[in-house]
């Protein structure tokens, strides 16, 4: 337990140290909240859906976990590289606590940085609705947070390298999150869309999350509440036999 | 005294290729052995099979008694270890790195930082230990790993060409202090090495492998009278030929040199 503990210690000083990093990653959540905020802003109005800095902001919070979460998996590999890793795998304790500290400091990473960007969403005119659920929102972020942690460990311990880096973003990370109802909703796609949105977890983290903040559920609450849930353990599952299989 | 290292026809494959060939070998308890070999001849993959990070092919290893592949917590608690690569976190001071591995270790709070204190003072980091070891020099980071690998009193060192890099004085300084182990608290210390003066001072026993094979093994005094040289280096070439090793860079040697191009600096 107190490997999982100093493993998690580990990870949120090396956050909290490097506000370059800190920064750098609030940009890219910026950028589409103030560009697809505003941009599609009137549009969204006229058609009749309503806010839609209301609809996006829990989507963009969502993207911000997202990619930091599996940046954080991702992070095996400089660890690898830089030798750190080393000096955990020689160590007499289990790999499953290595990687759930390693899991669970990434996740809380990734999660003090969607609430940044919740609060930028807030400044930008983002209007929380306060009713008993809203609570959840914090569990919401928190599971996608594993979720995709357990994804990112899973990569981390496949790759020797950096080199497959980029393709893991452009071919898996991007289309996760532009087809998971984060900015545009499900209804109207053509069926086969609305089959993959359905397949697609981070669906229901998103949607958990804007129901959790708006009340305004697409799965339902108890649905995204189970189906994040249940991936999220089954991801941190799979993340961890593939980490207890590296060899150096 | 009992044998703290017992390996047994171990063999690594990688596919078709043979890294490690049926070797075997045993190091008795508080005994410096050191393991020399040109470039590629299986010095780093058989340390990676004794430190559990590896699994052989076949053969087995048994360290302070315990089976490597089926009890390796008890392996593990078992030794201590420095790579050939730095494996510190740069982004942390060298106290919580420290601190990291002690509490990996299991070592208690009070006893840690007692120890913790005595070790950086002894590689004569005491004022430093407060700074990032991102500011370290790489003979800093080499000492501090030493310190490091000590920190929950292993009964075996592994030493993975420790020195490499190094002044003659920090050398000297490490050497100095692992003997000093070795003798005093009977710490059994594996280590790798080029510098073949380096063996010829400190090692009790040494043991030759290349292609794969152990060629000899016996103290360096006897090496040189069996091949007849006036020193070890001389004897080492006798028995391993002149031809140069070529090694394959790595993923890891690719990284680094993107690392280095990344921060326009690279590491000190």
């Amino acid at each position: 337990m107190k490997a999982i503990y100093i493993l998690c210690v580990r990870q949120l000083k090396r956050y909290i140290r490097s506000p370059a990093r800190i920064i750098g990653s609030l940009g890219q959540p910026i950028l589409f909240l103030v560009a697809l905020g505003f941009g599609f802003k009137a549009m969204f109005a006229r058609a009749g859906g309503g806010n839609y800095i209301n609809f996006l902001a829990p989507g963009i919070i969502s993207m911000a976990i997202l990619f930091n979460a599996v940046f954080s998996g991702i992070e095996i590999i400089w660890d690898r590289q830089f030798g750190f890793l080393k000096e955990t795998l020689v160590a007499p304790v289990s790999r499953l606590e290595i990687v759930f500290g390693r899991m669970l400091g990434g996740a809380l990473v990734a999660m003090a940085q969607g609430i940044v960007v919740f609060a930028i969403c807030l400044i930008a005119g983002f209007r929380v609705k306060s009713s008993p659920i809203l609570p959840l929102a914090i569990v919401f972020m928190f599971l996608i947070a594993l979720l995709f942690a357990g994804i990112g460990t899973v990569f981390g311990s496949m790759l020797q390298d950096m080199q497959g880096f980029p393709l893991i973003i452009n071919f898996l990370i991007m289309p996760l999150f532009f087809f998971s109802g984060a900015i545009f909703s499900a209804d109207g796609l053509p069926k086969a869309l609305q089959f993959g949105l359905r397949l697609n977890p981070l669906s229901y983290g998103v949607d958990g999350l804007r129901g959790a903040c708006t009340g305004i559920f697409a799965y339902g609450l108890k649905t995204d509440l189970a189906a994040v849930t249940i991936l999220t353990a089954i991801l941190l599952g799979i993340g961890s036999y593939f980490f207890s299989r590296i060899q150096l | 005294m009992g044998e703290m290292i017992v390996v047994q026809d171990l063999v690594k494959n990688y596919g078709e290729f043979c890294a490690v060939n049926h070797i075997s070998f045993t190091v008795p308890e508080g005994k410096i052995f050191g393991f020399l070999g040109p470039n590629g001849a299986g010095k780093t993959t058989t340390i990676k099979m004794l430190t559990t990070v590896l699994d052989p092919t076949s053969g087995s290893i048994r360290i302070n008694g315990h089976d490597s592949t089926r009890e390796q917590k008890q392996v593990r608690r078992s030794f201590g270890i420095v790579f050939q690569d730095p494996s510190l976190d740069d982004e942390l001071t060298a106290q919580e790195n420290m601190d990291l591995h002690g509490i990996l270790y299991g070592v208690p709070r009070a006893e840690r930082l007692k120890r913790i204190d005595a070790l950086v003072d002894l590689v004569g980091l005491g004022d430093r230990k407060k700074d990032f070891v991102k500011t370290y020099s790489g003979g800093m980071k080499r000492r501090l790993e030493v310190a490091r690998a000590l920190l929950h009193a292993p009964r075996i060192l592994f030493l993975d060409e420790p020195t490499i890099g190094l002044d003659p004085q920090t050398r000297n300084h490490i050497w100095g202090y692992i003997q000093q182990l070795s003798k005093e608290e009977g710490v059994t210390v594996f280590f790798t090495t080029h510098y073949m003066d380096e063996a010829d001072r400190v090692a009790n026993d040494v043991a030759v492998i290349d292609h794969g094979k152990i060629v000899a093994q016996s103290s360096p005094g006897e090496l040189k009278e069996r091949t007849k040289c006036a020193t070890l280096e001389d004897a080492f070439i006798a028995l391993t030929g002149h031809a140069i090793r070529e090694e394959e860079a790595n993923a890891t040697d690719r990284m680094r040199m993107m690392g280095r191009a990344w921060r326009g600096g690279g590491r000190r």
